[in-house]
């Protein structure tokens, strides 16, 4: 390798189903970080369970990456057959590279238009020749070869990886090496610069597993599951690693069970989680009110799709911004914490899971179906203390009262099993005591303890992340704070400097936080993935931000792209 | 020395009067659920259960008020998710005994996924349903055991459906322990509900308990009410049989199986944390 090439390139591998796209994304994508690289792999898949079409969407680069790039350099398809289902998930240009098999049809026709030289390597021809082979295995080698990826790096992740017989292994890696060689003869312009030695631990991680780590670290030891696309993963990733560590999960008959089940287990004092999407969080809205109610700590971790109904399943939007802020009936306070990228998922989930514990109330993960489902070549996240820490009641405390309305909001918690302060925890307006009421004092007494216990405590750093200088802001949160951050980062380098809030606490809302991030600042970008501005409204309701405020926002599925606010802020502040 | 009387002191039976609050009902003055509460608790006196080890869970209706008039550990959730949340508990504590409690609208409508669930889960915990076909708290309207020719505001003329079977269904979702008792018998409903707690595994005890303010001619049950005629029975098929054809007011345990308590793979902790980042170490 040489020092010269590229600091990132961005590669999509396509082709039918079964064609083997998603192992060769994963492979390229460990042999990557193997060799000291980061990147990260996004998967996109057609509606079919089975059988359908595929892509995985890589971006490796020389740094940390927390989004895909504007563009792709090279599209590698085993076949042409329904990649263009993907054209507006791949944007090329004249600069980026099509490798396709001249056997299995042609590139489709927005691909062909945007001038991109189109290299032919008969995958499957190749393959037959290797008895045993598979034609992604070409693909494999070639994608190695044109980004620079030392052959031998590969080939060992693919011995590690194997799993059927070592006559199959032998012929995947001479399939490599055959991709390998039939990509000598292609342009060098992909190559990557050569690592930098880590100097770092580094994690290679999706954010469903990370959020899944982050509530096991947190202290949950108790989750009940109901499947859901796209936060199965979690739940799956739970279920033997909750059993290895002393807790249980048990999989409800449905989004209403799992949700009674964890506030249910939390009663009893194990801290508990349910992970759901959209869909889920709506049915579990009413018993998410219970919990404030009754002052039961939970935490649901809602990663994010398209919607509204059933929506896109499978693919990204940051929809569900107002049900999560909204969705309760009554005044209900309540937790919401977004992830700010991949690894923040297991920062953020921890410090949920504390917070819902020392507050005594249900917390709401906000994750979504790109954070959740893309894995990536991460820095190890720095540890964090963050613990579940239920304020308990002593044994045979006196005049014991569960709810009662104390200074600070947060009254000290029987666990059944404690004797003397057997209490009911009670959805119904109550007392101190827990007694239903309905009682205009017990009332206000209590929307006020339950409002206060949220507002009083002291979230320290970690309601956001904040960072840069300048008086234009870029305001956003979730899986949108990767691509702000890259735009960021390239106006900078063209003498443009702006701040970067991403937030991570959005309930309850920290307006004086805000307004010291923002001293100085005259513009404010506001930056989301969905239809309706859904962030921007609740900003324009809790806070009072300065200047002039602009929304940028768009619905999912597909992402936003840094060049989309790079743009927009270059031009703003050049006004 | 001082750990040894204080727990000689806990082990001292307790009357069945100390698993009562002070907390006055708010139920009608001859409603069947005043007895069901002195039945729940003669039974946990007479298993020598402590109250802060019992858990009683309920939903929405009249008789799912049943917890505060406990001395025990109570959990007054949504309406119909009382089985959910009592399994939740019942699985992270699996030290605790649980008592879900609550109605038939509560229990066989909106609850009843979950009482489908719950019968072929088997979670050892005792689901006790105070029936009288009517939804009470609501003022009246017809619930899945109402007749099909009740009248009511909601359903002038009767609401021509077939009443919901829930012995039936309990024994063919897969209920472990299957028992019919009656509020006007407090007793024998108090040793039902002991051997339903005793008995490992999902326990459902369906009591039939008057209504009397929108169901005053339920007070006529406790002359229909009849001890069944044959002892439980752990086959299935027999017990189907009795249940299908039995008239709705044979008392006792009718169903008795062995199947055992289900329990999610969890117990000891075999992995420290910090060996769990090893998966994801480059």
């Amino acid at each position: 390798m040489s020092g010269t090439g590229v600091a990132s390139v961005s590669v999509a591998l396509a082709g039918s189903g079964g064609a083997g796209v998603m192992t060769a994304g994963n492979l390229l994508l460990q042999a990557t970080a193997q060799a000291g690289w980061y990147g990260l792999m996004v998967r996109s898949s057609g509606p079919q369970i089975r059988g359908g079409e595929a892509a995985a969407l890589l971006r490796i680069a020389t740094r940390p990456v927390d989004c895909l790039d504007d563009r792709f350099d090279l599209v590698i398809a085993v076949d042409w057959e329904n990649v263009h289902r993907f054209a507006d998930e791949i944007p090329l240009d004249a600069r980026s590279l099509m490798v396709g098999d001249p056997d299995h049809g042609s590139p489709p026709e927005v691909f062909a238009q945007c001038g991109a030289p189109l290299a032919q390597i008969p995958f499957k021809r190749m393959a037959k020749a290797i008895p045993g082979s598979w034609p992604n295995m070409i693909m494999l080698g070639v994608a190695a070869r044109l980004i620079g990826l030392p052959p031998e790096t590969l080939k060992s992740i693919v011995r590690k990886s194997y799993k059927r017989g070592a006559e199959g292994l032998a012929a995947s890696l001479a399939a490599v090496d055959a991709g390998v060689s039939a990509a000598a003869e292609l342009p060098e312009t992909l190559r990557l610069v050569s690592p930098r030695r880590a100097e770092k631990p580094r994690w290679l991680i999706t954010g469903n597993e990370a959020a899944g780590f982050g509530a096991v670290r947190g202290g949950v030891r108790f989750v009940a599951a109901y499947p859901i696309t796209p936060a199965t993963e979690v739940l799956e990733w739970l279920a033997p690693t909750l059993a290895s560590v002393g807790g249980a999960l048990v999989q409800a008959e449905d989004e209403l069970a799992s949700i009674n089940m964890a506030i249910g287990a939390s009663f009893g004092g194990v801290p508990a989680l349910t992970a759901t999407a959209g869909p889920g969080l709506s049915l579990m809205t009413e018993a998410l009110g219970l919990a404030v109610a009754a002052e039961v700590p939970v935490i649901v971790l809602d990663v994010m799709r398209g919607g509204p109904s059933t929506g896109i399943p499978a693919k990204s939007e940051q929809g569900d911004v107002s049900i999560a802020l909204n969705g309760l009936h009554g005044d209900a306070p309540r937790i919401v914490v977004a992830p700010t990228s991949i690894a923040d998922c297991l920062t953020a989930t921890q410090w949920a899971v504390h917070l819902a514990e020392r507050l005594q109330a249900p917390a709401i993960v906000l994750s979504d179906q790109y954070l959740g489902q893309t894995r990536a070549v991460v820095d190890r996240p720095a540890d964090v203390s963050f613990k579940a820490e239920r304020v308990l009641a002593v044994p045979h405390a006196e005049g014991y009262k569960r709810y009662a309305a104390t200074e600070s909001g947060i009254s000290p918690a029987a666990v059944p099993g404690t004797p003397g302060n057997a209490y009911t925890a009670e959805g119904l307006e109550h007392n101190e005591r827990g007694i239903p009421s309905s009682q205009s004092r017990d009332h206000l007494a209590q929307l006020a303890k339950r409002e206060r216990k949220l507002r009083q405590h002291d979230y320290g750093r970690h309601w956001a992340e904040v960072e840069g200088q300048g008086d234009t802001a870029v305001l956003t949160f979730g899986s949108c704070t990767g691509p702000a951050r890259e735009a960021l980062a390239r106006a900078a380098e063209q003498g443009v400097h702006a701040r970067l809030v991403s937030m991570r606490l959005l309930s309850p809302a920290q307006p004086e936080r805000l307004a010291k991030a923002l001293a100085g600042v005259r513009r404010v970008l506001v930056v989301e993935q969905n239809h309706s501005a859904q962030f921007h409204r609740y900003l324009r309701a809790d806070f009072d931000l300065p200047g002039e405020v602009r929304s940028f926002h768009r619905a999912g599925p597909l992402p936003i792209r840094p060049d989309e606010i790079y743009q927009r802020i270059t031009e703003w502040s050049r006004a | 020395m001082e750990s040894r009387m204080s727990s000689a002191a806990a082990a001292a039976p307790l009357t069945w009067q100390a698993f009562k609050s002070d907390y006055k009902p708010i139920w009608c003055p001859g409603c069947g659920d005043y007895s069901v509460l002195n039945s729940a608790t003669k039974a946990f006196a007479t298993l020598g259960l402590r109250p802060e080890n019992v858990a009683v869970v309920s939903g929405i209706g009249c008789s799912s008020r049943i917890p505060a008039y406990t001395s025990c550990y109570g959990f007054h959730g949504v309406h119909g998710r009382a089985l959910a949340a009592g399994t939740g508990l019942k699985i992270a504590r699996p030290d605790l005994t649980v008592l879900v409690a609550g109605g038939d609208g509560d229990g066989y409508s909106i609850g009843g996924n979950h009482f489908l669930h719950a019968c072929r889960r088997n979670v050892d915990l005792t689901y006790v349903v105070m029936d009288n076909h009517v939804y009470g708290m609501t003022k009246g309207q017809p619930s899945p055991t109402t007749e099909p020719d009740w009248d009511s505001k909601l359903s002038p003329g009767g609401t021509g459906l077939r009443t919901f079977h829930p012995l039936v269904i309990a024994l063919a979702a897969g209920a472990n322990f299957i028992a019919r008792a009656f509020s006007g018998n407090p007793n024998e409903s108090a040793q039902i509900l002991a051997e339903a707690i005793r008995t490992p595994g999902f326990s459902f005890v369906e009591i039939l308990s008057p209504c009397v303010t929108f169901r005053p001619e339920q007070r006529d049950w406790k002359n229909l009410v009849r001890p069944a005629p044959v002892a439980a029975t752990d086959d299935p098929a027999r017990a189907a049989r009795r249940i299908m054809t039995d008239d709705g007011f044979n008392i006792g345990v009718l169903y008795k199986g062995g199947r055992k308590p289900y329990q999610p793979p969890s117990g000891k902790a075999t992995k420290h944390l910090a060996e769990l980042e090893a998966e994801f170490t480059i």
